[in-house]
């Protein structure tokens, strides 16, 4: 098995004196796909923020190779360096068209050659599909097209983590799918992703390991199968019921 | 109309308009800076600093200019600080310019959606980075529109200053007509002076908000 890349140990976070996390302890290996599933205000996408310390969190640990992500400290921006993270919302910077978007950070924060990660950035723009949109601006693309751009963005900063905040909850049925085609298609490049979302064929077909989490705390942590198949928990019966319907008539 | 009238004091209202734009622009150039720096204050929520800033935009923006003025003008002498009258204009427009352009740059900043901010950071820029690429460059832009109004609007307060005797377009007129009881004339160049002034500021101002416009906003 590979090794740990990503531990998380009794991870507590409140908001104004409630629990949103209530001690979460998971590990992540090299290459894993684990997609995070719940209902609605469970504290899946506050889990994401605080991996990355975009959020405080008031107890527990979050520890990258084997390196602490700490709020606040003083290496937590390259720390963050090595987390790529894609919001719900389209987090494209609207002043910038999309080869800058992508450039920004590789250029302002990295320091690194520019012909080169222009090179870079166009061959990713090529596998998603966008080559021929690098001059573009955010507002003339379509919601797939930008959350298409924001993967490369962060792809172009060599993460070694990925983490995705549901990231097509906000997109039309038909873009859904050529954003999920390209997560897709980095989980086959052995890439290590944590993955919230809503779409649960997509979760099966994407995760190595699904975490259900209700109340704050990981209830289930399993295979895909097992999740789908024979959740062990009423309240993981109870969730993935409703994504079930029967005949009406 | 006396045309002849008006090409003879034409001079004296040039150099009226010359005062009025040096005491506007200095003016104008401190308000932008005192106005930068509290709307700094305001974003970062620096404490004390910030309850400081929020008493002088209030007493800033809720007194007129023109007892701003008198009170720099008349008042703070009998305390020790006496200034030339342009020095109490000057610092006059600032004080109150100051407070309207924290409140337009206040209001960029605010309108940044705060994921713009956390994507910078998720891509592992410092706080300074993300402000300086990110966040500056959105809140400008959004800010333009007050900004601008601001500027017109701090050019056109310039008229009071005549109450503390300095020379400038009104004062001009006032004294024209008081000497001459020219007071069609005297007010018509008036109006045509301040005109030269601000259209062009205007006209600046409208281009510039449509070029931040076409380029890639509202997305």
């Amino acid at each position: 098995m590979a090794e740990v890349l990503l531990k998380v140990k009794d991870l507590v976070k409140q908001f104004d004196g409630s629990t949103v996390l209530d001690g979460i302890s998971f590990d992540v290996r090299r290459g894993e796909v684990i997609v995070v599933v719940g209902s609605s205000g469970c504290g899946k996408s506050t889990l994401l923020r605080c991996i990355n310390a975009l959020e405080p969190i008031q107890g527990g640990s979050v520890e990258l190779g084997g390196e602490p992500v700490v709020h606040g400290s003083k290496n937590l921006a390259k720390m963050r360096q090595q987390i790529g993270m894609v919001f719900q919302s389209y987090d494209l910077f609207p002043h910038m068209n999309v080869i800058d978007n992508i450039l920004l950070a590789p250029l302002k924060v990295q320091k690194r050659n520019k012909s080169e990660v222009r090179a870079e950035a166009m061959e990713l723009l090529k596998r998603v599909g966008l080559e021929d949109r690098a001059e573009s601006y955010p507002r003339q693309l379509s919601g797939g097209q930008k959350q298409r751009v924001a993967i490369v963005r962060a792809l172009c900063m060599h993460p070694v983590l990925l983490l995705f905040d549901e990231v097509t909850a906000a997109l039309d049925p038909e873009m859904v799918r050529e954003v999920l085609d390209v997560m897709l298609d980095l989980a086959g490049q052995g890439r290590t992703m944590i993955i919230v979302t809503h779409e649960m064929q997509f979760a099966r077909a994407i995760a190595d390991r699904v975490l259900f989490i209700d109340n704050g705390k990981i209830v289930e942590d399993t295979d895909p199968d097992t999740f789908f198949e024979n959740p062990k928990s009423d309240r993981a019966k109870q969730f993935l019921n409703i994504f079930n319907f029967e005949r009406s008539k | 109309m006396n045309w002849d009238f008006i090409l003879k004091y034409l001079p004296l209202y040039e150099t009226a308009a010359l005062l009025t734009v040096k005491i506007g622009l200095i003016g104008i150039a401190l308000s932008i800076a005192v106005g930068f720096l509290c709307a700094a204050v305001l974003y970062f929520k620096v404490p004390v600093l910030r309850q400081i800033v929020i008493v002088y935009i209030e007493v800033s923006r809720n007194t007129p200019l023109l007892i701003q003025l008198f009170f720099i003008y008349y008042a703070l002498p009998k305390v020790g600080i006496g200034m030339s009258a342009q020095l109490c204009g000057i610092i006059g427009l600032a004080f109150l310019g100051g407070s309207y352009m924290a409140e337009a740059f206040r209001s960029g900043l605010e309108a940044v959606e705060p994921i713009q901010a956390e994507s910078a950071l998720s891509l592992g820029m410092q706080r300074s980075q993300a402000l300086r690429y990110v966040v500056l460059p959105q809140a400008v832009s959004i800010s333009v529109p007050a900004f601008v109004a601001n500027i017109i609007f701090l050019l056109k307060e310039t008229s009071v200053f005549s109450a503390i005797s300095l020379m400038d377009l009104m004062f001009t007129a006032k004294d024209l007509i008081g000497q001459y009881y020219k007071t069609t004339e005297s007010l018509f160049l008036l109006v045509v002076f301040y005109l030269i002034i601000l259209l062009p500021v205007s006209i600046l101002g409208s281009y510039v908000e449509r070029r931040l416009r076409y380029a890639g906003f509202g997305s």
